[in-house]
């Protein structure tokens, strides 16, 4: 019995004191991805080519997402907004909803299972068929020539899907409120004109984006930076670059939230 | 300068975790040589490789390469002097994003900036060493094994090495490829003046295009010599793997406890 | 460098992302909470400020030309010292008077500020003299209360 009691107080710690030196290794890791970013710029053909995968790539499943969560919101919006005789404020809610909250969020969570997975597979892969030893052996510097573009790549597209997102969903809203529904235009578009505030809303939620942006290319580069070099390595990775980037959006957005939007 | 030693490995120790992988290596690799390290799977050989090209700091010993010693280079340095090495991997570590072109085009874009004309037929000089001069728009998943090999040959010579190291060129490839690979190792190190260094377990390819050999195992060179000597080699290790037979020093059965025992045939149990 | 479809579908992807942006900024936001180049700041004593909050409007003659900027409570005073960011357009006048509305029964609480007949501008840290507080409902229903039995009394 008591025997168990350590072994299991042993686990606990053998995994605390894992957990620690994996978090020291991705500390390392990515001051050597920004230290080792100066060629990303120079040659920004790299980040170009990355942002073609993660970016391009990840535009449909941006748009059409956006699309319905705003048409949904839109119609959840109108059936509750409409008992307090407040239906001209759908356009308000639908922009506030998505600017602040579902666009950053429910972007960033698309582009970790999209663009997230694929940044670790693919260097996951790179390092199971040895081309990341191989070009060191060439003396090019994987960091460098690998890691950082992606990484940059997946920090620039998350704000701008993001925006996107959030243009389709105001699309969809109005389609759903105006088209299919008959408010007035006008005082639809007035409304939420008036209501939300561009710095205090809209450049918050980019910057929510923002720094999504940099959590989850951070983790995807890193995880597959990481992995185990066999079948099994790369596709626990992948997993985990979704799983782990999910739980730490849903948590930076939580701190980011309670700074910038704190009862006012 | 022909007798110089253009690589030396001295007293060489690699430790994984705590597990030793290499006890004490001791080698020198004259300029213009052909050398093959040779012993059974997982004997460390791939590991001496990786020593070599500084991927891994020794814990004992050291690996002089060109009268400086890799492991006590900075990260410029080491670089630099990897510029003069190149290394085949096992399945060719193809970048499988880019075409035959600019596998082979790499290095010379990453490290001059020579024009792109010089660099087309640069690379296209390379291809024709290897033959595959009309495969150079192919993508490397539509490559044959061989095919994949002869590219990532062409890609390690791309800026003309001093060393050219091998790891297991020969693994899994048919006879005739095996052939063409062995040919090219030979007469591509000649045409370079450059030094090889391969790392296999093929006997019979690898004793017809090498000069001298060295044995692998369990982490120490128990044998080493040209292949003529080794042919004739007494040592029971060298023997059991140029014949092939399967038992001997290696044996077949991995350490366990005595086989009757385990299957409880044990008079009392029974 | 060679031009590729690569690069013109990266181009539509970054010009796409920068609409987004654009057509939020300036079909749905708006750019009123006005930052230090177009605004100056003015001050106000209320006595009480009842549910007003930073960021509410301030209106001249139902336009917006301001913003509250800060809440604060004046210890020395006891009076609640408001921060009003105003748009560099609208000048008023030293004797304006700022008080607490609300809009419709229930709605939000907003600051009208109407605008006095002296010459000389508010200029920017000045204080506004003339201020009327919030109408706190349970004060107005007791007053009512109060005077009625008063009235009452007289009969």
């Amino acid at each position: 019995m008591l025997d168990r009691l350590a072994n299991w107080l042993r686990k606990i710690g053998h995994s605390a004191i894992e957990g620690i030196w994996r978090l020291g290794y991705a500390g390392k890791f990515m001051l050597l991805t920004l230290l080792g970013s100066g060629s990303s710029f120079t040659r920004i053909g790299l980040v170009v080519r990355e942002l073609y995968y993660t970016g391009v790539r990840s535009l449909v499943i941006i748009i059409v997402s956006g699309l319905f969560v705003g048409m949904v919101l839109g119609l959840q919006g109108y059936e509750t907004l409409q008992r307090y005789g407040a239906s001209s404020s759908l356009g308000v809610m639908v922009a506030l909803a998505l600017v602040r909250e579902l666009g950053p969020v429910v972007a960033a969570l698309l582009f970790a299972s999209r663009a997230g997975s694929a940044i670790t597979a693919e260097i996951g892969l790179m390092k199971a068929t040895e081309q990341l030893s191989a070009m060191e052996m060439m003396a090019v510097d994987p960091i460098s020539r690998v890691v950082a573009p992606r990484f940059w790549s997946g920090v620039i597209s998350m704000p701008l899907l993001a925006a996107i997102f959030n243009a389709m969903g105001i699309f969809g809203g109005y389609l759903i409120g105006v088209v299919l529904i008959g408010l007035d235009e006008g005082s639809y578009w007035s409304q939420t004109h008036a209501g939300v505030d561009f710095r205090y809303d809209i450049l918050n939620g980019i910057i929510k984006s923002f720094v999504f942006g940099i959590a989850v290319s951070a983790i995807a580069v890193f995880e597959g930076y990481d992995s185990p070099p066999t079948a099994e390595g790369v596709s626990g990775a992948t997993t985990r670059t979704v799983v782990t980037s999910s739980l730490v959006i849903l948590f930076l957005d939580f701190i980011l939230t309670s700074f910038m939007f704190r009862g006012v | 300068m022909q007798s110089e030693n253009f690589l030396e490995v001295k007293d060489l120790n690699f430790t994984y975790d705590t597990r030793p992988i290499l006890k004490g290596i001791n080698m020198t690799i004259p300029r213009g040589k052909v050398v093959a390290i040779m012993g059974g799977s997982g004997c460390g050989k791939t590991t001496l490789l990786r020593l070599i090209g500084g991927q891994l700091k020794p814990s004992r010993g050291h690996v002089k390469f060109d009268g400086r010693i890799i492991h006590e280079l900075s990260r410029r340095e080491l670089y630099e002097t990897r510029r003069k090495m190149g290394m085949l991997f096992q399945f060719g570590a193809l970048f499988t994003d880019l075409s035959v072109f600019d596998n082979v085009a790499f290095q010379m874009r990453e490290h001059t900036d020579l024009p792109e004309s010089v660099i087309r037929d640069l690379v296209l000089m390379k291809l024709h060493a290897v033959g595959l001069r009309g495969a150079r728009d192919l993508m490397p998943n539509e490559l044959s094994g061989g095919m994949a090999r002869r590219v990532a040959l062409a890609r390690t010579i791309a800026l003309d090495p001093m060393l050219i190291m091998y790891d297991e060129p020969f693994t899994g490839l048919d006879p005739i490829s095996l052939g063409v690979i062995g040919n090219l190792i030979r007469k591509l190190n000649d045409a370079l003046g450059a030094t090889s260094i391969v790392v296999t377990h093929d006997v019979l390819e690898s004793f017809q295009i090498v000069d001298y050999v060295y044995f692998v195992s369990e982490g120490a060179i128990v044998a080493h010599g040209t292949p003529e000597e080794l042919q004739k080699s007494t040592v029971p290790f060298v023997h059991q793997f140029i014949h092939g037979e399967i038992d001997g020093p290696v044996p077949f059965h991995y350490p366990a406890a005595d086989y009757p025992e385990d299957l409880a045939l044990e008079s009392g149990n029974a | 460098m060679e031009r590729t479809t690569l690069d013109l579908w990266v181009g539509i992807f970054i010009a796409a992302g920068i609409g987004a942006i654009l057509v939020l900024a300036l079909k749905v936001g708006n750019m009123s909470s006005l930052d230090g180049s177009n605004s100056y700041q003015v001050y106000a004593y209320f006595d009480n400020i009842g549910g007003l909050k930073p960021r509410a409007p301030i209106k001249s003659a139902g336009v917006v030309v301001g913003r509250v900027a800060r809440i604060e409570f004046d210890a020395k005073q006891y009076r609640a010292k408001v921060t009003f960011d105003l748009d560099r357009k609208y000048q008023f006048s030293k004797d304006s008077t700022a008080s607490i509305l609300t809009s419709g029964l229930l709605g939000e609480q907003y600051v009208g500020l109407e605008t006095g007949a002296e010459d000389d501008m508010l200029k920017a840290g000045d204080t506004i003299q003339f201020t009327q507080s919030a109408v706190v409902l349970e004060k107005l229903i007791g007053q009512l209360m109060f005077n009625k039995a008063g009235s009452g009394n007289h009969k």
